[in-house]
């Protein structure tokens, strides 16, 4: 393990190599007309509000667990990163150095992940995540955004999803994973565009990738649920969206119309979708919005509130329950983004025999570390990610729980990394994991060893 | 001299006044302007019943989480804007002036009541400076403006305690009270003291998004 204090101070020193590319491309005209730009045309009254309301009182800098994590170091705290970033774009009037660019590509992309925790505790509700987005927008339009992230956005504008995977590699996995289960489960069958089915089942590209598991283990519980369902073979089957993180709009405005589209074509009456976070906001919050609606134009359904209804109507029966001490994250974008927490509570109550609380917990849980496109920004931020995710160790620890439940791959990652990088002696679980392992199933036939 | 300080007891009042409260009203039409141009979607998201749940579930001491976080800062701010107006609308010879003026009036504290509460604001203004200085993350966001605005809102307070109790110079210690009342009035719509009429709407639309889309308390 490297010396945190040295990490910390060598967050500055980060090499990015699609930051230093971006910003030797760019002019100091450049400069000023991307930020007056974005500031004048791209801002209303919401903004000026914030702006002008901010009183400086430092009430937001307790919400931060980037800030606490940092030994409360002031430049942290949430409207820190404002006045370190916008506000000086402001006051400068865009006529602002490359260094600080360096800075502020630093401060939005590594050390906010717009988790919209401080905004509840700002007495007057000030959004500040959004204004970390109007800075990442800002460097997006001046193409210093960080490499990895902005390689994932590459391969959403190519191929409608996030991880390059092509067409018939899609159609392929999916086959592949029904054909293993059927080894194992009598009829069971991943439906590809079935039209009219009840359910449209949609995952992130990182499933097809590297955790095929996942699509088998989803498709075991709709078997025994009995469930009408469907996977659409074009693109439009990933709903996650980087583009939203990195102030790509118009981009992240595509993917999430490709997703809807796909489902309106199968004439389905809902989305259930796997355990992902950021994926929700995209396409429950986020990119209707830049679309057009005001509310999404499919239903949407999280897994947790999808298993939630599998398991409390009895479809998905539980043969024994977990016996390992489990604790529980709640994910920003499904509790303090959707209210999900509470029904999150009674599938651990249903599903394990003990359950400690984390705390803070519910809308207050504090971030994994990883969210708002945070963990996506790649090797070059991940020693500085860890610092910040000091006060996130904390926690987990305090619970004593071996199993830490996470339903969301953003989280599941970002905790993975903690609990690795720190020592942690815990195991990180979806929600499908646990279920899947205890839920009543007849096995047909063995699977065979190979 | 006498007619100046004739005009600025008098006339003044009312001007000062009268810019405040145009002053509010410009900047609201401001407001609803930009949001017409630019972000008409903020009527779709606004809902008046998550607005008034978020701004009274704020208003009730210590139920937000953030206020628990920091109870000395909120007990002392919680009565500081409390007082601020109490201590002005209902100090007896202001109420005595407005009856004289307008033959209206209402309860108002006796003066030693007064007194202590005025003595209460300044401790309040004097613990907002400490902890400017005092507090590292508060430090940070600091600017000297915010030293300023503690001034303007701590004179009015400060001439009229030392006034009242006529300790010295009590002709320019009116004079100086009434003057910095005036100009906290009309600097009021167009500073920062705008958080007076501004928070609640930026409360509302947080408080709105949290309810209707999001599902989730904001406090």
């Amino acid at each position: 393990m490297q010396d945190k204090d040295t990490l910390t101070t060598n967050a500055k020193d980060v090499i990015d190599e699609g930051v230093e590319k971006g910003l030797s491309r760019l002019t100091p005209e450049k400069i000023s007309k991307v930020i007056n730009q974005v500031l004048t045309k791209e801002t209303g009254a919401r903004f000026k509000a914030y702006v002008e309301t901010c009183m400086r009182c430092g009430l937001c800098a307790d919400a931060c667990s980037i800030f606490l994590s940092n030994d409360r170091d002031p430049r942290f705290s949430p409207a820190a990163k404002v006045k370190q970033t916008i506000l000086e774009m402001i006051k400068k009037k865009g006529k602002v150095s490359k260094l600080f660019l360096k800075d502020a590509v630093r401060i939005a992309h590594a050390e906010c992940n717009v988790c919209k925790r401080c905004s509840m505790y700002c007495p007057f509700g000030i959004d500040i995540a959004y204004m970390m987005l109007l800075v990442r927008r800002i460097c997006h339009k001046l193409e210093i955004t960080p490499l990895y992230i902005q390689d994932t956005v590459n391969s959403h504008s190519a191929t409608m999803n996030q991880m390059w995977v092509k067409e018939d590699e899609w159609i392929d996995t999916l086959q592949w994973q029904e054909e293993d289960a059927r080894e194992e489960f009598k009829d069971l069958r991943i439906p590809l565009d079935k039209d009219g089915a009840d359910i449209m089942y949609s995952v992130i590209a990182p499933e097809p990738k590297f955790q095929a598991g996942l699509i088998y283990q989803a498709a075991v519980i709709m078997h025994a649920a009995g469930l009408n369902w469907t996977m659409p073979s074009t693109p439009g089957w990933d709903n996650s969206n980087m583009a939203m993180f990195t102030g790509d709009f118009e981009i992240s405005g595509r993917i999430a119309k490709a997703h809807y589209e796909a489902a309106a074509k199968l004439h389905v009456n809902k989305i259930v979708m796997g355990e992902c976070g950021h994926a929700f906001r995209s396409v429950y919050d986020v990119g209707n919005r830049w679309i057009g609606w005001t509310m999404p134009p499919v239903k949407l359904v999280h897994a947790i509130d999808f298993y939630h209804d599998l398991l409390t109507s009895g479809r998905i029966k539980i043969k024994e329950k977990y016996k390992k001490t489990v604790t529980l994250h709640d994910p920003c974008n499904v509790s303090r983004g959707r209210g999900l927490h509470e029904k999150a509570r009674e599938i651990v109550n249903i599903l394990c025999e003990s359950f400690i609380e984390m705390t803070p917990n519910r809308e207050h849980n504090y971030c994994c570390g990883a969210g708002g496109g945070v963990i996506n920004c790649g090797p070059p931020w991940k020693n500085t990610r860890m610092v910040n995710n000091r006060e996130k160790k904390e926690q987990l620890e305090r619970t004593g729980a071996k199993v830490l439940i996470a339903p969301c791959h953003n989280c599941h990652s970002g905790l993975e990394d903690i609990i690795e990088y720190y020592g942690v002696e815990m195991e990180v679980k979806f929600f499908g994991d646990i279920i899947y392992e205890v839920m009543e199933k007849e096995i047909y036939q063995k699977r065979r060893l190979k | 001299m006498h007619s100046f300080i004739h005009f600025i007891m008098g006339p003044m009042v009312w001007i000062s006044f009268m810019i405040f409260f145009f002053g509010v009203i410009f900047r609201f039409l401001k407001m609803f302007k930009l949001i017409n141009e630019k972000e008409i979607f903020i009527y779709t998201y606004m809902s008046l019943k998550y607005s008034f749940r978020s701004i009274f579930a704020w208003l009730i001491p210590f139920l937000p989480v953030s206020t628990r976080k920091s109870p000395v800062f909120y007990s002392i701010s919680y009565i500081f804007h409390l007082l601020l107006f109490l201590v002005p609308v209902c100090l007896l010879s202001h109420v005595l002036l407005i009856e004289e003026s307008v033959q209206w009036s209402w309860f108002a504290f006796n003066d030693s009541v007064s007194d202590t509460l005025t003595l209460v604001i300044i401790f309040s203004l004097i613990f907002f400076m400490v902890r400017r200085i005092v507090v590292p993350e508060v430090k940070f966001l600091t600017k000297p403006s915010d030293f300023i605005f503690i001034l303007i809102v701590g004179l009015p307070f400060v001439t009229g305690f030392l006034a009242f109790h006529q300790f010295f110079a009590y002709r320019w210690l009116v004079i100086a009270h009434v003057l910095s009342g005036e100009l906290m009035l009309i600097l009021i719509p167009f500073t920062r003291f705008s958080h007076m009429f501004m928070a609640p709407f930026t409360r509302a639309y947080t408080g709105s998004e949290f309810g209707s889309v999001r599902h989730a308390k904001d406090w």
